[in-house]
């Protein structure tokens, strides 16, 4: 069971994981896949296109219960999620979006949150009239707003450009910065994992398991000084490995 | 809008042409229809017919749409449920409306009840099959997105799906309307001592083809009102978030 104490922790360890192929085989997703992140902590599973890692999500999710393993979560508070598509309803507004899944939050934290996302301007539009990049914003938005005790964020800058991605990296790092929650990162993107993440977690290819742990030592610093380029060069060593 | 105008007033012209060429016992002009209308309507006959129709189809329509709309989504949300009553809903789509309606009559005796019933069954596959279709094609992602969001039951049903199967709805509407409306004409004509459907077995009794229209054409711009001003509202308004090129 999870360890007594006031710090939140999240504990991983999913055995084993399948799914039923169309011919009625079973095919292997994740096979021993196993992490721990303490509260205040952002880990990144990194891993190929493919690799289980939307599989884990939902697992940590709760949104499959189909898997041997245990994940325990921290017993209090909520979960909040940006999955890869923004999933946001088409016929509400962003504000909306945002108030519907999180009621309890105040005006004033909505307000702060779409400022701090560059969405002030957007509150009252539908997700229909807005970017992919901005869509992505207000599904970010949301996950905040429920105040997550475990953060989770399944590829979340996938098919954006690339300047794009890096200026919603960073606002995100703040944000992760400044509260205390558990955030669970998954990603194919070294630098993003490098940007975002206190430890890295690589995954080999399909069926995952992590072949590598790496911790950073200064996190969310960036890619360009020379632990971002030490970091990026032993996930390709482990990955070659492998 | 304008040309819609212009269509009708042709048509009004092409029936004044007709009428003025052919028998007027068979085909009246429009003043003719029109002067019995007036005193149809003074007697207080026309409304009298009128408003028992539109009662019948206002019950009929209500609960076709209700019990086909519960039934549609047991149907769209349970294979099992779907598998046994798929058959049902099949025979019922292809049973001749008349069909329905004599016996409903032979079993129910001559009755508002078995009116309303039979008109009520006439429509409700339909309503089945459209609902059915609409859950079908729910998003599983939203779904989703509001299990981890903790939606509640309520919430997860008027925010989620309800929007999601409103554009269903209003298909299921737009057909149901038009449907029922000609089915309760018909109960009427063949077992109610009134309505519009009794009023026109009278004037088919009497060979009164000025009665007829007197009747008939009333009901119709009902109808067709209702459906501008309410149906096609409606429409809009559920599918107003969605981007207008798309």
């Amino acid at each position: 069971m999870s360890p007594a104490g006031d710090r939140a922790r999240l504990e991983a360890r999913v055995a084993g994981k399948s799914f039923q192929t169309a011919s009625g085989q079973s095919a292997p997703v994740i096979a021993d896949l196993s992490f721990a992140l303490d509260e205040g902590e952002t880990g990144a599973l990194i891993g190929p296109s493919g690799c289980g890692k939307s599989t884990l999500m939902r697992i940590l999710a709760g949104l499959d219960r189909n898997f041997e393993g245990t994940v325990h979560i921290p017993a209090q508070g909520r979960i909040g999620m940006a999955f890869q598509e923004p999933r946001l309803l088409p016929w509400r507004s962003l504000e909306d979006n945002v108030r519907l899944a999180a009621p309890e939050a105040s005006e004033a934290e909505i307000a702060a949150l779409f400022a701090a996302l560059g969405l002030s301007e957007h509150r009252t539009h539908f997700p229909g009239e807005l970017s992919v990049g901005l869509a992505r914003r207000a599904a970010l938005a949301r996950a905040f707003a429920v105040r997550p005790t475990l953060l989770l964020l399944d590829e979340p800058f996938v098919s954006l450009d690339a300047p794009l991605a890096r200026q919603m990296q960073r606002d995100l790092a703040r944000l992760v910065e400044s509260r205390r929650m558990i955030t669970v990162l998954v990603t194919h993107d070294v630098d993003e994992a490098i940007a975002l993440a206190d430890r890295i977690f690589v995954l080999s290819a399909r069926p995952a398991r992590v072949i590598g742990e790496i911790r950073v030592a200064s996190p969310r610093s960036g890619m360009n000084g020379e632990e971002g380029r030490a970091i990026a060069a032993r996930i390709e060593a482990l990955r070659g490995a492998g | 809008m304008t040309a819609r105008l212009i269509s009708l007033l042709a048509l009004l012209a092409l029936w004044q042409t007709a009428a003025h060429f052919g028998n007027p016992r068979l085909l009246p002009g429009p003043m003719a229809v029109f002067a019995t209308m007036k005193s149809e309507a003074a007697s207080g006959a026309l409304f009298g017919a009128l408003s028992a129709t539109l009662a019948r189809v206002a019950a009929a329509f209500l609960l076709a749409m209700a019990a086909g709309s519960a039934i549609g989504y047991a149907m769209g949300r349970n294979a099992l449920v779907d598998r046994v009553a798929d058959p049902w809903i099949i025979v019922l789509l292809n049973l001749p409306a008349l069909v329905i309606i004599v016996l409903a009559y032979i079993w129910a005796g001559l009755n508002e009840a078995a009116a309303i019933g039979a008109v009520a069954l006439n429509k409700l596959p339909i309503a089945v099959v459209t609902i059915r279709e609409g859950v079908r094609a729910l998003d599983a992602e939203l779904d989703e997105m509001a299990r981890v969001f903790g939606f509640s039951r309520l919430r997860r049903l008027s925010h989620v799906v309800v929007p999601q199967l409103a554009p269903f709805f209003a298909a299921a509407t737009r057909a149901g309307l038009s449907l029922v409306w000609k089915i309760v004409l018909v109960v009427e004509l063949m077992g109610r001592p009134n309505g519009v459907g009794f009023e026109i077995n009278v004037a088919f009794q009497l060979f009164d083809v000025p009665l007829l229209l007197a009747y008939a054409l009333p009901f119709t711009a009902i109808m067709l009102i209702i459906e501008t001003l309410l149906v096609q509202p409606f429409e809009r308004h559920v599918s107003r978030w969605r981007p207008r090129a798309a």
